[in-house]
């Protein structure tokens, strides 16, 4: 760790280091999609992983009589999770219901990452040649924008579903401002034309709206926590008294408080996940 | 802070995980949650069930002893008297027959006296007879001096 040899120089580069990601090749610019993040996908897979194992075992070995611990807890899991989805979406929850519960539990299990120690993995990463490695999936853009983006496309696969492609594209030209009659008079043609493109617009902009802050807000928040992570591994790195005194305090402090974050996020995620599933299922 | 094609890996790998849950995790356990909420439902309307039947048991239960009492005391009272009526007809029965030996013996007392007075007049007669004829110096007829005989025997007998 470069942070060893002390000094504001080296620390920089010890976050700026922790910020790089295992890809396949540098990205050249801002968008650049012949690159792979192939710690984002390995954290997220291997979360995915102790998502499904447990739970599919649990499933499995599921019965009506007395159930066990564990599969007590999954079934308070799953129960909240389809009262949360029965309250949010008026439709059929055949995928809804169990997409609600692997976001929330994947993401919870991404995000819990950030719990382990910063510089834990990337050591291991290191003793098999690995230079860069940032293992908490939901501090990528990647990672939240790819879930944000995969709901946008349930949201207009579940507008098509319920409302018709007809019925979907009237929605574009006619809501939120609704729009005029079409008559024989001219002028209806052109308050049509204008409202038609005013509503496209709010359409779009509340469609990219939503779909950026959903995958914005996870990731704002995970990246903020990880940052910190990174500043307080910097105090016990000075190794000064003062530096792992306040290292080990404010560790816990913080690791405690993120706790409620992980979940909280995880629970925002899910529950916003509904409620644009559940806005596609209404009529205006 | 790149846009990649990671990305779109993450998107399916989100889609994966979705179906595999749709497929094998959620249709198991919310069958087995609704079985076992169908168990216990079923479970609660059998309990009200066997205490609504088990206070019916007690309260008919009760029904039926304190009908066994009140039979119980009911013949009890008819044991007594009918006890009393044959106590009653006992000694009844015991005076009459005390009453009738009574009169028996007083009867044989009566009938024993009569047969000693006859015999004691017959043996006065006699005496009587055989005074006078020792008396007189002759025979007396007994037969011919009936009258005088039978008089002197009520005489004595008075006497």
């Amino acid at each position: 760790m470069a942070s060893e040899a002390g000094g504001e120089h080296s620390f920089a580069e010890y976050i700026s280091h922790h910020l790089q990601h295992l890809a396949t090749e540098k990205a050249r610019g801002l968008i650049d999609f012949g690159v792979i993040h192939l710690d984002t996908l390995f954290f997220s897979i291997l979360c995915g992983l102790v998502f499904l194992i447990p739970f599919i075992r649990a499933a499995r070995k599921a019965t009506p009589g007395v159930p066990g611990r564990f599969q007590t807890a999954v079934e308070m899991l799953v129960e909240f999770v389809e009262e949360q989805a029965k309250g949010m979406v008026h439709g059929d929850l055949k995928f809804i219901a169990p997409l609600a519960l692997t976001v929330f539990v994947w993401v919870a299990l991404m995000n819990a990452i950030d719990l382990i120690p910063v510089d834990l993995f990337p050591s291991i990463a290191k003793v098999f040649g690995i230079e860069y490695l940032r293992p908490l999936p939901t501090a990528d853009l990647n990672g939240t924008f790819g879930l944000s983006i995969a709901v946008l496309l349930l949201v207009f696969y579940y507008n098509v579903k319920v409302k018709g492609i007809g019925g979907f594209l009237h929605q574009w030209i006619t809501a939120p401002f609704g729009n005029v009659k079409v008559t024989a008079n001219p002028l209806t043609w052109i308050a049509f034309v204008l409202l038609a493109v005013v509503n496209i617009a709010f359409t779009m902009i509340e469609y990219v709206g939503n779909t950026f802050s959903h995958g914005m807000r996870l990731f704002g928040n995970m990246y903020a926590g990880e940052l910190i992570f990174f500043l307080i591994a910097g105090l016990g790195g000075s190794l000064t008294a003062f530096g792992i005194v306040m290292h080990i305090f404010s560790g816990a402090v913080w690791a405690i408080f993120h706790i409620l974050i992980v979940l909280l996020q995880a629970f925002i995620f899910m529950m916003l996940t509904l409620v644009y599933i559940g806005q596609a299922h209404e009529h205006h | 802070m790149n846009v990649t094609a990671t990305l779109i890996f993450q998107l399916i790998v989100f889609f994966i995980l979705a179906w595999v849950t749709m497929k094998f995790i959620w249709p198991p356990l919310i069958a087995a949650i609704d079985e076992r909420r169908q168990k216990i439902a079923e479970g609660l309307a059998a309990a009200e069930k066997g205490e609504k039947s088990l206070a019916e048991a007690k309260s008919s239960a009760q029904e039926i002893i304190k009908e066994a009492r009140e039979q119980a005391n009911k013949i009890v009272e008819q044991a007594n008297r009918r006890s009393n009526e044959l106590i009653e007809e006992a000694r009844g029965a015991a005076v009459a027959e005390g009453q009738r030996l009574v009169a028996e013996a007083r009867q044989n007392v009566e009938l024993e006296a009569t047969r000693a007075r006859e015999q004691l007049r017959k043996e006065v007669a006699a005496i009587a007879v055989a005074g006078a004829s020792r008396l007189l110096g002759r025979e007396v007829d007994a037969k011919a001096h009936a009258d005088l005989l039978e008089k002197l025997a009520l005489e004595i007998e008075r006497g």
